[in-house]
């Protein structure tokens, strides 16, 4: 029989672990969710919609009835918990309702603060926190006038704009002088507070309540100097207090919230804890996108896959207010250790403020445009060394060489047909319509249901960002650590350390090795093991043939109607009279539709069939062509300009030195397409600033350039350094791409790579270090010696022959077919 | 139309050692063509090679489970019945096989 998992509190923390458990498995529990408010699980952060009309409470409902029934789970709505019997493994409802349990979770949220002042109790006085408190807004608001609105933080803003949208004239009432002083520093809130009077709000600020007055009902509220205000409705929205008295009761230890490990057990290791009544590492939290990441790893450890840890979360805001942005996110605020970097722009309500210390960002505020407030929360959390964009970043991600999209990225301004992922078609309209309908949450299941930035990935910031705003709130940000996919809670340099440190040599070794939640993977994460095996041991690991991307496992482009391309290799952009025979010989033979010069500097033929294929490659190979690997994650090619040789400004042989790159680096896997190009003085004929790794021949030597690349975002590359010979090229260009073989993730250019690590990472490694540097190239030339096979002369003779032939052929003859 | 007629119908294709494991081969037929694939259970299955969103040569996919991805745009399709794996919708056709010794057989 299945153990018992009981569940208190039918909110978002708890049912999203029961969500993330169903997922794991949905065997391994009897669940049973006990929930005080009378409704299934609704999205709590949406009450705010809810308020100002914007959205119906349907709308907002995330698990209704039939949820429950369909995944087996008994819900008791509207029955409220009032005693834990820890010695007889029981819960016992306000009603009377009993039940027993293996494990429980406690998952009661937080209970809003009352201020103690006479009064408090009056009718019209109300919190804000569940929908039971926003009918009771909305109520009051049909017939009465005045409201206040105590607390001039989130909470209270968004009550007071959804009251002031209800047709209420609204008065916040805030102890500090400035307004959101948790989240923003004053020149921010100044801004905000102008923009909100703009639009109708009052405010009383440095004002402390002192009463609330009415006789039946409220009528005034009091303040310490002795004025007083009207008031018909008075929201209480002043913070928040996990609720742990429960648990408490029972003996559970509580400091400020339910004290929970890492793995969010309690003391007791029966009983766990998630969401706002949890005090994690002294922490509390008031937002959802720490209940999620708890959400997962509790969940995980109900189902004894017990390796994740809960570690913590830093956590960014916005506001909810339709038509203000804002955004802040960590230590706002800073000290004499850090410094500032602040763009102000009054006239256009622009303010950005980044807080920064030993180069890394501690903390961010935005106002007006929030754009890029993803971006720098992910380079607070990735603790990014900023150095090389210090000067330009406060002007957003676009100015870093990000300018695919250029002024697309105003998200709110785009109209519903925008197409927002280039890669699938998806426009702005789809995706909106997809979180509303299918009610997502996250960026992978924008991804699931739309495709939307599931493929070059170039869109998710944009994909994020319609998540932010439509959705609001903070909650749509991806988890910090990502596991590498849904067959692992591992990150992919988690995976890739335990590749080396337990030897693990063969795609099904990790697998076993790192207990896989799934029997063999899947396409995603298969790939990139069988990557990162190959990498991390060259010469004694296994490629694993059906872990590769068809087009590696046959040497082929696959085109979009199962057709293949074939483009050998030119070195270094050059070709001869044989060659080129050799082409025309096979475009007219196999009958190639279209015979194309790829930008590559080479002659691509489409439309081949795959049974085609070896003696097509047996026919370059004779002809001395090898593989192009225009179809892998690997070397693609060396462009090159005439240089020295030929062209009257060539400062040196950049032709020599493109074949010589080329003929060192070919058949070099990495975990994205590679790049290279060489040209023959600074005006860079061959766009040598635009690739993976290029050189530009100046008349002392060659000038180094890494990062770059063309493609759906162009990003022009970063300036690495100097040197005077080919030799010294070779030996830097081993060294980058070996560096960047062993570090970057699976599918992660070097632009994305750089962006993610910063430059003065990689010139420590490779310009200032240079016994590293030799060691990175030494162990780059000792893998290829294992790489360089081409593969098709391997297949012209026979290897993977299965590949490329039927094994049967058989006629069905209509007749039987339709018999 | 009998039911016995049916019976008959079985069409050997090949070993069971002639598809790769966690791979698939691919039976070409004057009705278009048929991918086999075979599990790391060495189960085999036969879909028909075109997957239901754009037609991609689901043969070329990669195996895992009971599931095969689409090499274009990476749908995942259920190998038993040709189903796409939520939240994709669509389905290709299924055929029943035999496996009599390491001999396989289609009914198509
Ligand atoms: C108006 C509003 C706007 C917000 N906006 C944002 C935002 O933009 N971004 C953001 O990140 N966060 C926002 N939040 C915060 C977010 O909603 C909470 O962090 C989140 O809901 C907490 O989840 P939880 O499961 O811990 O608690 P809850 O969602 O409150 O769930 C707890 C549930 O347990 C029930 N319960 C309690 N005690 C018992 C008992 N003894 N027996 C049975 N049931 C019990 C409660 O009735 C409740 O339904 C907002 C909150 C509010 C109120
Ligand atoms: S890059 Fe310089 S050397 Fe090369 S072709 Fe252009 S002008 Fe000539
Ligand atoms: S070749 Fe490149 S640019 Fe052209 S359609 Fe294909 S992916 Fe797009
Ligand atoms: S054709 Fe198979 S996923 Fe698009």
């Amino acid at each position: 029989m299945a153990e018992k998992l009981v569940v208190i509190g039918n909110g978002m923390a708890g049912i999203r672990t029961v969500e993330e458990l169903l997922k794991i498995d949905p065997l391994v529990f009897d669940i049973t969710v006990f929930g005080a408010e009378p409704y299934g699980n609704y999205n709590r952060i949406m009450l705010s919609p809810v308020l100002t009309g914007e959205k119906e409470f349907e709308e907002i409902v995330t698990h209704n009835d039939q949820w429950y029934v369909d995944n087996a789970v008994s819900l008791y709505k509207g029955k409220e918990i009032i005693e834990i019997d820890r010695v007889n493994r029981k819960v016992i409802a306000s009603d009377g309702t009993q039940a027993e349990y293996d494990r429980l979770l406690i998952a009661t949220g937080s209970n809003p603060f009352v201020i103690p002042v006479p009064g408090n109790d009056l009718e019209g006085v109300v919190t804000f926190r569940d929908m039971h408190d926003v009918n009771t807004m909305m109520d009051v608001a049909k017939t009465q006038k005045h409201a206040v609105v105590i607390g001039g933080g989130l909470l209270g803003l968004e009550a007071a704009n959804g009251l002031m949208q209800q047709g209420m004239s609204v008065t916040v009432v805030h102890l500090m002088e400035t307004l959101m002083e948790r989240q923003l520093d004053e020149a921010a809130a100044n801004m905000l507070r102008t923009s909100l009077e703009e639009r109708g709000l009052n405010f009383l600020m440095a004002a402390q309540t002192e009463a609330i007055i009415g006789k039946d009902r409220v009528e005034k509220v009091r303040f310490k100097d002795g004025t007083e205000i009207y008031a018909d409705l008075v929201v209480m929205a002043v913070g928040i207090r996990p609720n742990m008295e429960l648990a408490k009761k029972a003996g559970i230890h509580c400091e400020r919230g339910i004290v929970v490990s890492d793995t969010l057990q309690t003391f007791d290791p029966r009983v766990y804890a998630v969401g706002e009544c949890v005090q994690h590492r002294g922490m509390t939290y008031g937002l959802v996108a720490p209940l999620f990441e708890m959400a997962k790893v509790c969940a995980n450890h109900l189902a004894k896959h017990g390796i994740g840890r809960y570690e913590g979360s830093v956590t960014s805001t916005k506001l909810k207010v339709t038509g203000i942005d804002l955004f802040s996110a960590g230590d706002f605020v800073g000290d004499e250790t850090t410094d500032e970097l602040v763009f102000q722009d009054k006239a256009s309500g622009v303010y950005r403020k980044l807080v920064v210390k030993d180069n890394k960002i501690q903390g961010a505020v935005m106002y007006g445009d929030t754009i890029d407030g993803t971006w720098y929360f992910d380079l607070l959390r990735d603790e990014t060394d900023i150095s090389d964009m210090r000067k330009n970043i406060l002007f957003g991600q676009a100015h870093l060489g990000d300018s695919g999209h250029g002024e697309e990225n105003r998200i709110a301004a785009m109209s519903d047909s925008a197409e927002i992922c280039g890669c699938n078609g998806v426009c702005k309209g789809d995706i909106v319509k997809a979180i509303n309908d299918k009610k997502l949450y996250t960026l992978e299941d924008v991804r699931a249901h739309t495709k939307a930035s599931s493929s070059c990935g170039s869109c998710t910031g944009l994909v994020e960002a319609i998540l932010a705003t439509t959705v609001g709130g903070d909650y749509s940000t991806a988890p910090h650590l990502k596991p590498m996919c849904g067959c692992t809670e591992m990150t992919h340099d988690e995976v890739r350390a335990a590749i080396t440190n337990k030897e693990l040599k063969t795609v099904r070794d990790v697998m076993t090795g790192l207990e896989w939640k799934t029997p063999d993977g899947c396409a995603k994460c298969r790939t990139s093991l069988n990557y990162y095996v190959v990498c991390a041991w060259p010469k004694e690991g296994l490629d694993d043939y059906q872990s590769r991307f068809i087009n590696e496992r046959v040497h082929a482009n696959i085109q979009k109607d199962g057709t293949y391309s074939v483009i050998p290799r030119m070195w270094g952009g050059g070709t001869s009279p044989k060659e080129l025979r050799a082409i025309a010989d096979v475009a007219e033979e196999y009958g190639v539709e279209t015979v194309h010069v790829t930008g590559g500097q080479r002659i691509g033929l489409y439309g081949l069939k795959k049974e085609d294929l070896p003696t097509i490659w047996k026919k370059f190979s004779d002809a001395g062509m090898v593989s192009g690997h225009a179809y892998g994650k690997a070397l693609r090619t060396v462009k090159t300009c005439v240089g020295k040789e030929w062209c009257r400004f060539g400062t040196q042989d950049s032709t020599h030195l493109g074949v010589e790159l080329e003929k060192m680096t070919w058949g070099s896997w990495t975990p994205h397409k590679f790049k290279m190009a060489a040209s023959g003085c600074p005006r860079n004929c061959a766009e040598a600033t635009i690739k993976d790794f290029g050189v530009v021949c100046v008349d002392s030597g060659y000038e180094l350039h890494v990062g770059g690349n063309g493609g759906v975002k162009v990003r022009a590359t970063d300036f690495l350094c100097n040197v005077k010979t080919e030799d010294e090229v070779l030996e830097y260009a081993a060294a980058f791409m070996q560096l960047y073989r062993q570090e970057a993730h699976y599918l992660e250019r070097t632009a994305p790579w750089l962006e993610r690590v910063g430059l003065t990472y990689v010139k420590e490694q490779i310009v200032e270090n240079e016994e590293y540097r030799k060691e990175l190239a030494e162990l780059f030339r000792e893998s290829q010696k294992y790489m360089q096979d081409d593969p098709w002369a391997e297949r012209a003779n026979g290897t993977d022959k299965h590949e490329f032939e039927p094994i049967a052929t058989i006629t069905i003859g209509k007749t039987t077919a339709t018999a | 139309m009998s039911a016995v007629k049916q019976e008959a119908n079985w069409i050997e294709v090949g070993q069971v050692e002639d598809v790769p494991r966690l791979g698939a081969r691919v039976i070409k037929t004057d009705d278009g063509n048929i991918g086999l694939f075979r599990t790391a259970e060495d189960e085999i299955f036969a879909l028909r090679d075109e997957c239901p969103h754009k037609k991609g040569p689901l043969s070329q996919g990669i195996v895992h489970g009971k599931k095969v991805t689409c090499p274009l745009h990476n749908w995942n399709i259920q190998l038993d019945s040709g189903e796409a794996v939520a939240p994709d919708e669509g389905c290709t056709a299924s055929f029943p096989i035999k496996i009599e010794g390491t001999t396989i057989y289609i009914a198509i």
